[in-house]
């Protein structure tokens, strides 16, 4: 099930769309890094798409995907529940970008238009940067100071990429999949 | 603590205790939701005013009770222990909320596990968040201490928390 | 201003400006907020927002624990509306699991959704009139939050951190006084906000703080991702609850106040007027509510008190009670197999069974068991979701990865004023000292939500 969105962006840069899917009505498109901000770019100014709300900016680290704990003795009868008729589910959702650590997802929306799109840029882990959107978005500012912060993913071109939410003692990057939910680096008292 | 009380020097005390404990100057150290209730219990349902505590002090240096309300992270623990510093004896400290008492339900890299382990803790308010009922009943206790202080001393040394604590 | 006179050339003055610590420990910084500004007398030239000092690990908790086990985390994100948030991440693990809750459930949630609204609109207009001076009208508000809050546990059982939605419908359904006490409730939540506009909307010490200070244009406010009155106060119209429609409310007739300037003024307007919107929702919607099951229905069994159906079921002896139905009040969790229609979602893989069957018969046993012992529990598709819902600060967008494993993998929350912070150091550069006060307090940050 294709749409105007979708489509719209895979006439104009077929060579950069490497997926897209519409899993439970959103629309999604998976995009070469190199591309993003010829991209994002169009998805701005072109008039037919208009996107002019940057939603969000977040990432996800997919090495543990698959990996949870070992399910209990008769767990597997539990089958995820299907989706009921209300939502057609004729597009799977196609999984996680092979053999490829993070992705980062942004949100888009139109206000005049009222559609929204999410871009997925998969990432590696050695060389973990993006070209950043400040210069198109001023919220692409903290969101991305927070994506750097979490997971440790530069952005090029970025005025101030600086941890956010953590101080600038703290090592490490808590969301990753290998931080460990409470190791803390205290500054003052103990660990405890 | 006295070296030879008498009678009257202990009655001495006992008066300037309750007129302490009734002209309390707090200072919120706000953070979080916890904060919430504590401005219901200040306001008009559940007033603390008629407690002698209705006033706060917005700064350290002029308030006697450190009122710690809301999760403490480790960003703002040395900001706490200023604050702590910087108020003068005799001071007390409340610890509003679970998160401030042991950590609450944030047992990960960010949250301080009770603050106790940063600044000395009088009264402890559980509850995520306590009532104001609950409140005002934590408020009443350290009244008591603060009413028998010159008598009976500062607060006791605390018990040593272990190194590392297993579940 | 710091002056420096040398000995030699007593006319030539040095000027520098002062950097100002608006620390974290402030009043008026709501806690924990640091703004380090750069003054020149009275006049700010640049502003530094430093955030952070309450964050919590709300996503990294969110990988630990189960889907309905984040409930009580997204309380206290944002924690004065906690029912949007409940209401947003259920919705958006609903979307993922392809499930749709009963129409009465809906409108439960609605209902409850824009009592927290009101409650949050009351709590940031209050605030900020106690930061200028106005502690009465702070007062007045409380006052009325308090006869919101006790409307809300009388339905949930807690005033504030309510944990009151769950993946597949909510916990229990509204008590039968409810719309009684909801109209007294309303009506002295009228009158407080009659006082309090008499005693700011024209007051002139209000007016010369309020109005000119804190003006954002309206393609600044999309650049920076900015939602919700915030938003709308420059006159761009758009709000989740209409543009893009969930829940019941395309149903529900209301009005969303847009302003004209984009200053601190209008956005107080649009926050009062928001706040009658939302209850001309609620009444809106419990006049059209669908009727919930009668306690005792007569058609699936005879009523038994539920204390005696537990001592009986413990005892083994599940003849007396097989098809009955217990009495219980319709706020305990669990209650009723009359209630379940009305508040749940017939997916025996998402929802807990009635008690009565869960002690009656193995079926309901198994899906007790199935749901709640560790290892197994609800186990949604793999897939990504996003869906936004109406907060009281703008877009509050949940976005969920989950790998078909009994806890999420991924839940990133989209928080709102997270936005309104960022283009902070741009609204206040250019303003005077004292205009910090009254556009931080319209800004509305919550840091549980801000800082997560």
């Amino acid at each position: 099930m294709t749409s105007v969105l979708i489509e719209s962006v895979t006439d104009r840069f077929p060579d950069a769309v490497s997926a897209s899917h519409a899993y439970r009505g959103d629309q999604t498109v998976v995009v070469r890094p190199e591309f993003l901000l010829e991209i994002a770019r169009f998805l701005k100014e072109d008039p037919a798409l208009q996107m002019n709300l940057l939603v969000d900016v977040t990432a996800v680290d997919y090495s543990a995907f698959g990996k949870g704990p070992a399910p209990a003795f008769f767990a597997s009868s539990g089958v995820a529940v299907k989706p009921s008729s209300q939502i057609q589910d004729e597009d799977p959702w196609p999984g996680p970008p092979e053999k490829i650590r993070f992705t980062v997802v942004y949100h888009f929306y139109s206000i005049q238009h009222k559609h929204r799109l999410r871009l997925v840029i998969p990432v590696e882990e050695t060389e973990a940067a993006l070209d950043s959107l400040t210069t198109l978005w001023a919220a692409a500012d903290w969101l991305e100071r927070e994506v750097w912060d979490m997971y440790g993913i530069r952005f090029n071109g970025h005025p101030n990429l600086k941890r956010i939410l953590m101080y600038e003692e703290f090592e490490g990057y808590p969301l990753r999949k290998d931080y460990p939910v409470n190791k803390r680096q205290p500054l003052i008292g103990p660990v405890n | 603590m006295q070296n030879n009380p008498s009678f009257l020097t202990t009655r001495l005390d006992k008066a300037i205790g309750w007129a302490q404990k009734y002209s309390i100057f707090q200072y919120p150290f706000v953070t979080a939701c916890c904060g919430m209730e504590y401005m219901a219990t200040a306001c008009s349902h559940y007033d603390v005013d008629r407690f002698g505590a209705g006033l706060p002090r917005f700064s350290p240096r002029q308030a006697d009770v450190l009122f710690v309300v809301g999760t403490i992270s480790h960003k703002m623990a040395p900001v706490l222990n200023r604050i702590y510093d910087q108020m003068a004896d005799p001071k007390w400290v409340v610890a509003f909320g679970v998160c401030t008492c042991t950590g609450g339900f944030y047992d990960n890299y960010a949250t301080v596990m009770g603050i106790d382990t940063i600044i000395p803790v009088d009264v402890y308010i559980p509850g995520c968040p306590p009532r104001p009922e609950m409140v005002l009943d934590g408020l009443m206790k350290l009244q008591d201490k603060i009413q028998d202080h010159r008598v009976n001393g500062r607060r006791s040394e605390p018990e040593p928390r272990p190194e590392v604590f297993e579940v | 201003m710091e002056t420096e006179q040398t000995a030699e050339k007593p006319a030539e003055l040095e000027i520098r400006e002062m950097m100002l610590n608006i620390g974290p420990a402030h009043p008026a910084m709501h806690g924990i907020i640091r703004l380090v500004v750069n003054l020149d007398g009275e006049q700010i030239h640049d502003a530094d927002v430093e955030i952070g000092f309450l964050h919590r690990g709300f996503e990294k908790m969110a990988e630990e624990v189960d889907y309905n086990g984040i409930i009580p985390y997204t309380d206290r994100l944002n924690y004065v509306s906690p029912l949007i948030n409940n209401m947003g991440y259920c919705m958006a693990v609903e979307k993922l699991l392809g499930i749709s809750v009963p129409q009465r459930c809906h409108y439960i949630r609605v209902i409850l959704s824009e009592i927290s609204r009101i409650g949050d609109h009351l709590t940031c207009v209050g605030a900020t009139a106690m930061e200028l001076g106005a502690f009465s009208v702070f007062l007045y508000m409380i006052k009325a939050r308090e006869f919101l809050w006790e409307l809300v546990e009388m339905v949930t059982g807690a005033r504030m951190t309510v944990s009151f939605c769950r993946v597949g419908g909510v916990k229990a359904d509204l008590p039968e006084a409810f719309p009684g006490d909801c109209a007294e409730a309303f009506k002295e939540v009228r009158k407080v906000i009659a006082e309090s506009d008499g005693l700011l909307t024209r007051n002139r010490i209000f007016v010369d703080r309020m109005d000119g200070t804190g003006i954002i244009s309206a393609e600044d406010a999309i650049s920076y991702g900015i939602t919700g009155p915030f938003l709308r106060s420059t006159g761009v119209e758009y709000d989740v609850r209409k543009d893009c429609p969930y829940s019941v409310y395309d149903q529900l007739p209301f009005d969303v106040p847009v302003g004209t300037r984009g200053d601190n003024m209008d956005r107080y307007l649009v926050r009062m007027e928001e706040m009658e919107q939302s209850m001309l929702i609620v009444e809106a919607a419990l006049r059209d509510i669908p009727p919930g099951e009668v306690l005792a229905n007569p058609e699936t069994g005879r009523p038994i008190p539920a204390a005696q159906m537990v001592d009986l079921a413990k005892m083994g002896e599940i003849e007396p009670i097989s098809g009955g139905c217990a009495v219980v009040g319709p706020t305990l969790e669990g209650s009723g197999r009359a209630q379940r229609s009305s508040i749940a979602v017939d997916e025996k893989r998402v929802f807990l069974p009635p008690k009565e069957d869960a002690y009656g018969n193995i079926e309901g046993l198994m899906q007790q068991f199935k749901l709640v012992m560790l290892g197994h529990g609800l186990r949604p598709p793999e897939g990504e979701v996003y869906f936004p819902v109406e907060g009281a600060n703008g877009e509050l967008g949940y976005y969920v990865v989950s790998d078909g494993a009994s806890s999420a993998y991924r839940v990133r929350v989209r928080p709102p004023c997270f936005a309104i912070m960022s283009a902070l150091s741009m609204l206040l550069e250019g303003e005077m000292l004292a205009d910090i006060v009254p556009t931080f307090g319209s800004v509305n940050m919550i840091g549980g939500e801000l800082d997560r």
